[in-house]
């Protein structure tokens, strides 16, 4: 299933699904989202049961416990609403992964319901809800990384959509930006060698742009490209994209 | 600690292989996919039309099978049919030795590497010398083709011009210009001498039993100038429905795989000479291959078999570029490999097992494919498949407690909690492997657990 089989937006008011590494780590992108998203006069509510998506288990080939988290998913976020997630990764699980690993289970019906439901949060901005303008200020040279799990969707133009409409946003292009940073969820510690390798060649890519911040709308990469360059001793300054639209409304310099 | 073999090997490749692989797959990559976006409308659409018509095929094989077998038949050839590896070549063998023929030529073909007839034949006594250049240097040297379309991406002119010196084929020269010529001579006096021409096949069409070759060198050309006998070996997939279908596949396997509009030489044999041509092979024989492909079909990994074999996967593959094809242990590296030879291995599934893992599952490959497979898709399904059977995956965090967690809130909500620990602690006290590969390499964030859901239930609204 893709993301071209949602469903249209009604109301304005979504399910936030945060993400398990909002929740541990990135606790100011999911505050973004909820600041960017209250800001277009949706109201959001959280789910208080939420934990993973479900995707570790999926792509580690253990798809019985995946469906379990899956299913706990499904249940947490039952209703009507959309579901806004700030990342692609997470977004194409619920609207593809799962309903993959749920082929031949008596309930993905469930399943694909709620991918139906789910959207990347740029891709909701833009495409759910029709805002292609941004309000206030951020001066900043941008490098955007496109996370390969939005490849197929609108996620990727919908972000430089409302990176370009920023006054003071300065998108650069870098090179190879269609490959991948190399992290790849288990696939970055079972292949740490090969995972590290990659990542290290995108940084070179997006060092030789010269940009201000790194923006992209997955946490995930970041992680495993900002760990990376910081561990090398040349830190590189990551920032979601809900980072970049917030600071924006409070018309923030670029720190 | 141990972790996956194509991590391993990736990392003990010489810089400078890797280097020339990623060159060569970088630049392939990119003018491949300029020139289908410079050429057409809407080269997706074409990429998925061609899914549609291969997996049309492949469903269909119990209907186009016996089609093209009366096609070939009606146009002079013989038809044979190879249930396993061992029986291809003995088939070939067999023809060969009804001949009295001693002497085989050999365009490239994969589906030979795959049953190792080189070998086979050497081993009774039969010469079988491969002409495309790559696969010549491959064989003088006992080497493996590292890539499906360019056998030799892991050698430098170097080394070849080393090969060559060893094997008399005149002084060190490294000139590729020289090395050409060099193998040009001496494969001419081959073609001359040999008994059989052995070639695969792109395509087959079941509306004409048309086979079609495609080549940069015109070495299938020589190897059917002088002989008498063809054989052509072919994998049963090869299948499509129609002629005018190849006009669709042809335009996408040139610049899928090589970033040509359409390979140099493109051949449509349709059948042995006939008694008003003046020249050709007299006698045909299609050997159509198995092995392992009916099991495919039945498998839920089918769209594998749509597969073309242009090679365009292998080059954009971040994980290809940095390992090679060797890295794959099998005759199909890159991500088409990792589906497909764990596929084809039945049951030594468990050995290969572990190529599927070898992917951040980026869906670059899936992105180029001129037939559309979903080739991340594939290797997740064959990721559970080892998972259900078993097959000890190193390096892989095992995902039980993690899931056990991930579907109780409260019991989520308190390692949120309790996660802080790993700011205080040395990441080489914390017995978790996942955690310590992450960390070898990379910084880990501050930890932040629950600290979203205090500013959510707190901040003044």
């Amino acid at each position: 299933m893709l993301n071209s089989e949602r469903k249209p937006i009604t109301g304005k008011r979504v399910q936030l699904m945060a993400t398990c590494l909002c929740d541990a780590f990135y606790d100011d992108v999911a505050a973004a989202t909820v600041e960017v998203l209250e800001h277009l006069g949706v109201e959001v509510v959280f789910p208080e049961g939420q934990t993973c998506c479900g995707q570790p288990a999926f792509n580690g080939g253990d798809w019985a416990a995946s469906r379990k988290v899956v299913r706990h998913t499904v249940r947490t976020f039952a209703g009507e609403e959309p579901v806004v997630v700030p990342s692609g990764s997470c977004a194409a699980m619920m609207f593809h992964g799962a309903v993959l690993e749920f082929e031949k289970e008596r309930d993905v019906s469930d399943v694909e319901a709620l991918g139906r439901r789910t959207w990347e949060l740029a891709d909701f901005i833009v495409n759910g809800l029709g805002v292609k303008t941004w309000s206030g200020r951020y001066d900043a040279t941008v490098a955007f990384h496109r996370s390969c799990h939005s490849r197929g969707t609108q996620s990727g133009e919908a972000a430089l959509t409302l990176l370009a409409a920023i006054a003071g946003v300065k998108v650069v292009e870098f090179g190879e930006g269609e490959q991948c940073c190399g992290f790849g969820g288990t696939f970055s510690v079972s292949f740490p060698g090969i995972s590290t390798a990659m990542g290290a060649l995108k940084l070179d890519h997006v060092r030789a742009a010269r940009p201000d911040v790194f923006v992209s709308g997955d946490m995930s990469c970041m992680m495993h490209m900002g760990g990376l360059a910081a561990k090398e001793g040349k830190p590189i300054k990551t920032l979601h994209l809900a980072q970049v639209l917030r600071d924006a409304l409070k018309s923030k310099a670029a720190p | 600690m141990r972790f996956q073999p194509i991590d391993q090997f990736a990392k003990n490749l010489p810089p400078a292989t890797r280097a020339s692989v990623y060159q060569s797959t970088k630049t392939t990559h990119e003018k491949r996919t300029k020139l289908l976006f410079d050429q057409f409308a809407e080269p997706d659409r074409l990429r998925e039309i061609a899914g549609e018509i291969k997996q049309h095929a492949i469903e269909n094989l119990d209907t186009y099978l016996p089609q093209v077998e009366a096609k070939l038949k009606a146009n002079g050839a013989h038809v044979h049919w190879a249930s396993t590896a061992e029986s291809a070549c003995a088939t070939v063998l067999q023809i060969m030795r009804a001949r009295g023929a001693t002497k085989m030529v050999k365009a490239k073909t994969m589906v030979s590497e795959e049953i190792e007839l080189a070998h086979y034949l050497e081993k009774h006594g039969m010469e079988a010398l491969e002409t495309d250049l790559g696969e010549f240097i491959i064989q003088i040297d006992h080497d493996h083709p590292s890539h499906i379309v360019r056998p030799i991406i892991h050698k430098n002119r170097r080394e070849i011009a080393q090969s060559f010196e060893r094997e008399g084929l005149g002084s060190y020269n490294d000139d590729p210009a020289t090395i050409t010529q060099r193998a040009r001579h001496f494969l001419r006096h081959k073609y001359l001498a040999a008994d059989v021409g052995l070639t695969g096949a792109n395509f087959v069409s079941a509306e004409s039993g048309r086979i079609v070759l495609v080549t940069n060198e015109g070495n299938s050309r020589f190897c059917l100038a002088a002989t008498k006998c063809h054989i052509a070996l072919i994998g049963i997939e090869k299948i499509v429905p129609r002629d005018r279908d190849l006009a669709l596949l042809l335009n996408l396997l040139g610049r899928s795989g090589t970033a040509q509009d359409l390979t140099v030489y493109t051949e449509f044999i349709g059948g042995p000479k006939l008694p008003a041509q003046p020249d050709g092979p007299e006698e045909m024989h299609v050997i159509f291959v198995d092995n392992g492909r009916t099991e495919v079909l039945a498998s839920d990994c089918r769209e594998i078999l749509r597969c073309i074999r242009c090679g365009a996967c292998l080059n954009v593959c971040p994980v290809y570029r940095q390992a090679s094809g060797h890295a794959y242990r099998s005759v199909y590296p890159g991500p088409v490999g990792a589906v497909l030879s764990p596929l084809l291995a039945g049951e030594k599934f468990p050995q290969l097992a572990d190529l599927p893992k070898a992917s951040s599952l980026c869906g670059a490959c899936h992105e180029v494919c001129p037939v559309n497979i979903p080739i991340p898709d594939l290797l997740l399904r064959l990721r559970a498949r080892a998972k259900d059977e078993n097959v000890p995956s190193p390096g892989t965090p095992p995902m039980g407690a993690w899931a056990l967690l991930a579907s109780q809130p409260t019991a989520w909500r308190a390692a949120l909690a309790g996660g802080k620990l790993i700011d205080y602690l040395p990441t080489k006290l914390i017995p978790v492997p996942a955690l310590q590969a992450w960390a070898a390499k990379r910084e880990l964030p501050a930890w932040r657990g629950g600290e979203f859901r205090k500013w959510l239930k707190n901040r003044p609204r």
